[in-house]
């Protein structure tokens, strides 16, 4: 089942995010190692698995890190539920990059290779951070490109054969700015272009069927028929603030917007408090809401009314609020000396998701009286990290 | 490579930034030595890289949005 | 002509003409007093030692005056490797001054507990002493010559920097 089905690249921000640590100005990421366990629960849906990062710097230029993530999925959704059976699925992720500094530059370079059995995804990026104006500002600039092998799953008989459909190329540009606006204040600006081009429908997810209402007035599915390009705009823009009480608060805002018809806004706050000299605590919440792909319908009025059909409840009008919970302790560890110091971190997540124009058939097979869906999840991740 | 106009119009802003950089050194209105607060690591964008990569995909796999998540920059401003 | 390639050539257009202007203005502020050969401003700060410390005391000496902060990674990698400098030469008519400029000094000290230095640590709270001198990046470095000129200075500190350090000092011991 394609884990990352339906999804036109790993947003090129999150993985320069990802890799990026604290890139503070003209000076390389920190050395460290970060453990973790991660688990989603919610949906009807349970994905767990551990992650592990390590960075460091080979000599005063260059900064080399590599991490690798594993996600065990169980699912028995509801499009799972009411047209199928419940699933087992490992989905594996690699990355190597390379961070290198040269006065106030720092390029970045890395591959990424994500594995599940019908889903073999290879991305290559490339970024330039500079920063200027006395280090009060950041400009970076990047560019990914993927290459997907999109197939599908056939269950027979208790043997999974998978078929490979088509292939996916994705190209993400992105461009952003961090500026010092005062002794207290950040301002962090943020744009990503993603640009996909599937073939065979490759784009879609094979596993979902659109429903239509039969000549003999029953509910009948049909297959999924989505464009073969998709190109996606997303800006946002955050701000931090240092309270005089030694406290952060953070405020974002995206905006969303692609070829297929969804506008997305997400809004997220945040307070981080360190209550002592060990403990730090962290909340947060995140709203965010999309409208319906224009091609989507929970329900066709007939077989073949569109060109382009989409029943995927991704590309459905929904909304989810999310609020978190975060304490990390830091510790100074004796042994080994080679370690400055090291947090043990926990946080929890719990998302709510209410569907606009969803509704879940997994409850009964009556077209009346089905409710919309909404679910809620619990999301958990327990991490150490090591400076060193 | 067909960067679109989307494309341009989001690196316009940068790309302005990078020009003027290159004229003229404009002199920073927070001093190097007053980054106290800035440097402070609950005032970083990104602290726990392993964290928010995978919150960011958690959301990505279910929403139709991607993209446009993070800023880098900030801290000491340090060599 | 396409509208929208119009207004990008004026945008652009634009942004050269600021480009320009602040490059004029720039031109008559970038004059610096804190140059080699120009004297260095005088100063007193309260020191580690509990007696307040004037740079016109080290007169004759060569000194080495190092901005630092307990929040700044590069300058927390230099302080072992300047006390080492310091050791070895304050006999022979070196001193290095490590001036905070901290305006709490809390976490310089907790950090000088851990780490402890020999050489002097003076503490600018106000950040005068920060302005007097055009602190422009962390750890900053000044070397003054035995007249109390400015000689040498050092924006950042990447490691192997010590070396550039020793021979300079060295130069300045000589005249």
């Amino acid at each position: 089942m394609g884990w990352t089905r339906g999804i036109p690249a790993r947003s090129l921000t999150a993985t320069l995010f990802a890799l990026a640590a604290v890139s503070r100005a003209a000076v390389l990421p920190d050395d460290r190692a970060d453990l973790d366990w991660h688990e989603w629960q919610g949906g009807g849906v349970t994905v767990d698995g551990p992650g592990v990062l390590v960075r460091k710097k080979v000599d005063d230029s260059l900064s080399l890190s590599a991490s690798y993530s594993v996600d065990m999925i169980s699912s028995a959704s509801v499009d799972v539920l009411s047209t199928a059976s419940p699933y087992k699925e490992t989905r594996t992720e690699g990355t190597v990059s390379a961070d290198y500094l040269h006065g106030n530059t720092i390029y970045t370079a890395g591959y990424i290779e994500g594995h599940e059995s019908d889903y073999i995804a290879k991305t290559g990026f490339f970024s330039i951070s500079e920063s200027m104006f006395g280090d009060l500002t950041t400009i970076n600039f990047g560019y990914s490109r993927g290459w997907d092998r999109v197939g599908e799953n056939l269950h027979q008989a208790g043997l999974v054969t998978t078929t490979w459909v088509g292939d996916a190329d994705h190209r993400n540009w992105s461009a952003g700015l961090s500026q010092v606006l005062t002794r207290n204040v950040l301002l962090g600006v943020n744009f990503e272009t993603a640009e996909s081009d599937g073939s065979h429908g490759s784009l879609a997810n094979p596993y979902r069927s659109a429903r239509y209402v039969g000549p003999d007035g029953l509910v009948h599915t049909e297959a999924q028929v989505y464009p073969d390009t998709r190109t996606g705009n997303a800006g946002s823009v955050q701000l931090k603030y240092y309270l005089p009480w030694h406290a952060a608060l953070d405020g974002s805002y995206r905006i969303y917007h692609d070829t297929w018809g969804i506008l997305a806004h997400t809004l997220g706050m945040g307070y981080t408090q360190p209550i002592s000299s060990d403990w730090t605590l962290n909340a947060n919440v995140r709203y965010y809401r999309q409208n319906a792909a224009t091609f989507y319908s929970d329900l066709f009025p007939y077989e073949d009314s569109q060109n382009f059909i989409a029943r995927d409840r991704e590309l459905a009008q929904f909304d989810d609020l999310t609020f978190g919970l975060g304490a990390s302790w830091l510790f100074h560890p004796s042994w080994p000396h080679w370690i400055e110091k090291g947090t043990l971190n926990l946080t929890y997540d719990r998302m709510h998701i209410a569907y606009g124009d969803f509704h879940n058939y997994a409850v009964g097979g009556m077209p009346m009286g089905v409710p919309l869906y909404a679910y809620g999840a619990n999301i958990t991740q327990f991490f150490i990290s090591f400076w060193y | 490579m067909r960067v679109g106009r989307a494309g341009l119009s989001a690196l316009a802003l940068p790309l302005a930034v990078l020009l003027l950089s290159a004229c003229t050194p404009v002199q920073p209105w927070v001093k190097p030595y007053e980054r106290e607060h800035l440097a402070d690591p609950i005032m970083s964008f990104n602290a726990n890289p392993i964290q928010s990569s995978y919150l960011t995909h958690v959301f990505e796999v279910r929403e139709g949005a991607r993209g446009a998540t993070g800023s880098v920059g900030g801290g000491c401003g340090c060599n | 002509m396409d509208p929208s390639h119009s207004d990008h050539r004026r945008a652009f257009l634009r942004a050269g003409i600021v480009c320009l202007t602040l490059a004029a203005t720039a031109a008559t502020s970038l004059a610096s007093t804190i140059a080699p050969g120009a004297a260095a401003p005088a100063f007193q700060l309260p020191s580690s030692a509990n007696t307040p410390l004037a740079l016109s005391d080290l007169k004759g000496q060569v000194v080495l005056i190092n901005f630092w902060a307990s929040w700044c990674g590069p300058c927390r990698q230099e302080m072992p490797i300047l006390d080492q400098l310091y050791r070895k030469y304050k006999a022979a008519g070196f001193t290095l001054l490590g001036v905070n400029v901290e305006p709490k000094s809390v976490d310089a000290l907790g950090f000088l507990k851990g780490t402890p230095v020999t050489f002097p640590i003076l503490f600018d709270t106000d950040s005068q002493v920060s302005k007097l001198y055009e602190v422009s990046g962390m750890p900053s470095t000044v070397i003054l010559d035995r007249a109390g000129k400015v000689r040498y200075i050092h924006h950042g500190y990447k490691p192997g920097e010590e070396s550039e350090y020793l021979d300079q000092i060295r130069s300045l011991m000589r005249e």
